[in-house]
């Protein structure tokens, strides 16, 4: 089976996040002035095979804490979907 | 007689200045030996020290160090420093001792959103510690840095159990020695410049010692560093 991992990781919320302060004042700039907040971080999509779904997750989760976040600074989630060939 | 190991990762640039360094307090003619392992190595060739030089290994995808931490090498260097073993990373090799979980902390972005490459002071907090054994307490050492990322952060209780376990070694402080928030050049808890692990014999620091070990170039405050190490491996 065939399924599509869709990975958010962002800096957890007790940490100042520099690039997101950049990016509010950029949209200050631009004249976007109701935004109050942003946070930067990253998005990221893999494509695995695996026997169920369940074990998907697993890899994926996995994935996660070991390598694609660093617990410390950052907070992951994702959704796990199968991918049918047409 | 001691034989240092500096890793090379792709990406790595501060390795030939570390080698270097190393070799003017641990001259070959004194019988020490400075070589360079490769990441692909799994065989860290019998050294009495692993230094993990600074650099931007693996472009810094994804975050500094969390690539390279998964090296091949980075295995054995995990197995030497879990035996007790001297590791020590500067710059990008703290960052990588971080993502590896050999000292505690992580290194975020710099507050002010600026790559700074400048003198920095740093006093040594401790000297139970074989990397700052050789400082003078309450003294400034003029050491450069050069980093995006090298904002450390620990929680509260992380921060309390660095103090409890003096795993504090340096701090960034004025030209007078004193630690204030003034001389903080990216916003790290507490001013932490360098930090060692609870056992006392994985150390990373945010500053480059190598860079300041040349009396040519008129500076050889990062000796205070290099120095402790050799006299503090003992061998």
């Amino acid at each position: 089976m065939q399924f599509e991992a869709k990975i958010t990781v962002m800096p957890i919320a007790e940490i100042l996040d520099p690039q997101g302060k950049a990016v509010a004042l950029g949209l200050a700039n631009l004249g976007i002035a109701n935004v109050e907040d942003v946070r930067v971080g990253k998005h990221i999509v893999l494509h695995l095979s695996a026997d169920s779904q369940a074990i998907a997750e697993a890899a994926v989760d996995t994935a996660c804490k070991k390598l694609l976040a660093n617990l410390i600074m950052e907070d992951y989630s994702y959704t796990v979907q199968e991918v049918v060939l047409a | 007689m001691a034989k240092f190991g500096v890793v090379v990762f792709p990406g790595s640039n501060c390795d030939e200045d570390m080698v270097l360094a190393l070799r003017s307090v641990a001259p070959e003619a004194e019988g020490h030996q400075v070589i360079k392992l490769w990441h692909k190595d799994h065989d860290l060739q019998g050294v009495d020290v692993v230094i993990l030089p600074g650099g931007f290994s693996y472009g810094d995808y994804l975050r500094s160090g969390a690539i390279a931490r998964f090296s091949p090498i980075m295995t054995e260097v995990i197995n030497f420093a879990n035996k007790g073993g001297h590791v020590m990373g500067v710059c990008n090799g703290f960052q990588i001792l971080a993502e590896a979980g050999l000292v505690p902390g992580a290194l975020l972005h710099n507050t002010g959103r600026s790559f700074i490459c400048r003198n920095v002071n740093v006093t040594a907090t401790t000297t139970n510690s074989p990397f700052s054994a050789e400082a003078v307490p309450g003294q400034a050492y003029t050491i450069p840095i050069a980093h995006g990322e090298g904002r450390f952060f620990i929680n509260a209780d992380g921060l309390k159990s660095l103090q409890d376990n003096d795993q504090i070694i340096y701090q960034y402080c004025d030209a007078t020695g004193q630690v204030t928030d003034d001389a903080n050049p990216n916003g790290s808890v507490y001013n932490i410049a360098g930090v060692s692990n609870k056992a006392g014999n994985v150390f990373g620091m945010m500053p480059h010692p190598e860079r300041a070990a040349s009396a040519l170039l008129g500076n050889t405050d990062g000796f205070v560093v290099l120095k402790g190490l050799l006299m503090g491996v003992g061998v």
